[in-house]
């Protein structure tokens, strides 16, 4: 048996953590081990994706997956208990389907084209005015800058408009300010509709 | 976190690097690997992280809400502006050729501007939100968790 390149074995040794930490993930009740692993998966993922020479995409993987992510289920966290209360059951028909939906996926994926083949129908059809656009119209080395801020602005420009909205939908519904002054208290966090000034502790009656 | 030395001496010696690697990712985006929402990301995770070491009250000072209120829609406005200004320049919307003198030149400072914008409101986006889940606790202590 020939001996696999280095890539390779980086490959099966980080899916196969993927899939340790995923199946950990799953077994765990501690919502706190639970966030822990989850930032590990992306950064595993980030690491694949390093090695599938998408540097751009484990940028974004490691700071919004492993770290900003993280972060915000820890603070979700804290606002709530951090245990799972109710013990997982096997379901039948969740399992068959999974099954199903699995061994389909795994049937199709040799009449994929091979990964990165120049011959491959989705890099023959716009990518090589694209390739050669690039040098030739924008001049800028980086290929997926060009396609991204000039051949597909306008995408870009709806990508940020979304954004922008679920930023203003978070800053909206959870972002307002912590008033110390009118005492503050995890109270209010709970019934975040309540006027804070009117805000009874359990039921006393207006 | 007031006593943990070892958290608060790493997190500000690496938080200048982090910075620094969020610009060169946002304005070597043209020639290497990267881009307005990677670099947007990268500011963020150094600006929560300082939250996260040094506490949200310090980390409000740093940058006031009132600034991320305006940074968030800034950046769309400086893209959506971009277009128009290329349709004032009788070409198209989001069209760069018609920026500048050459077309060329033109492609770079609209893809630089463009990206700076997606730079600003992700970045701002995302420190939002993380204020927006960080101002709903009082700072938890160690033996809580």
């Amino acid at each position: 048996m020939p001996m696999p390149d280095i890539i390779t074995i980086v490959d099966i040794v980080l899916l196969a953590l993927l899939s340790i930490t995923a199946v950990a993930i799953l077994m765990m009740r501690h919502l706190f081990a639970v966030v822990a692993l989850t930032g590990a998966f992306s950064l595993l993922s980030a690491g694949l994706l390093v090695t599938l020479d998408a540097v751009d995409v484990a940028f974004t993987e490691a700071a919004v997956g492993a770290g900003i992510s993280t972060v915000l289920m820890l603070g979700t966290l804290a606002l709530t208990r951090r245990r799972e209360s109710r013990p997982p059951r096997l379901s039948p028909i969740g399992l068959l389907i999974i099954i199903i939906t699995g061994a389909a996926l795994i049937y199709a994926t040799p009449d994929m084209p091979k990964f990165g083949d120049p011959n491959a129908p989705s890099h023959q059809h716009i990518i090589p005015s694209y390739i050669k656009g690039s040098q030739d119209e924008i001049g800028i080395p980086n290929i997926v800058t060009s396609i991204l801020a000039s051949y597909r602005s306008f995408d870009t420009l709806g990508e940020v408009a979304v954004i922008f909205t679920a930023g203003m939908g978070v800053i909206i519904l959870l972002g307002r300010r912590r008033e110390d002054e009118h005492g503050y208290s995890e109270d209010v966090a709970a019934y975040p509709l309540v006027d804070e000034g009117k805000l009874k502790i359990d039921g006393e009656a207006e | 976190m007031r006593h943990h030395l070892v958290l608060r001496v790493i997190a500000k010696m690496l938080i200048p690097f982090i910075l620094l690697f969020g610009l060169y990712v946002q304005f070597h985006g043209d020639f290497g690997p990267g881009g307005g929402f990677q670099a947007g990301v990268i500011f963020a995770a150094a600006f929560i992280l300082y939250a996260l070491v040094f506490g949200d009250d310090q980390a409000r000072k740093v940058v006031p809400d009132k600034a991320l209120i305006v940074l968030v829609p800034l950046g769309l406005i400086l893209y959506a502006v971009t277009g128009f200004y290329g349709l004032f320049l009788e070409g198209n919307f989001l069209d760069y050729n018609v920026l500048l003198n050459s077309p060329k030149a033109g492609q770079h400072i609209g893809i630089f501007i463009v990206e700076l914008g997606v730079g600003i409101t992700v970045a701002a986006v995302m420190i939002s939100i993380f204020r927006a889940y960080a101002g709903r606790t009082r700072a938890i202590d160690d033996e809580d968790w």
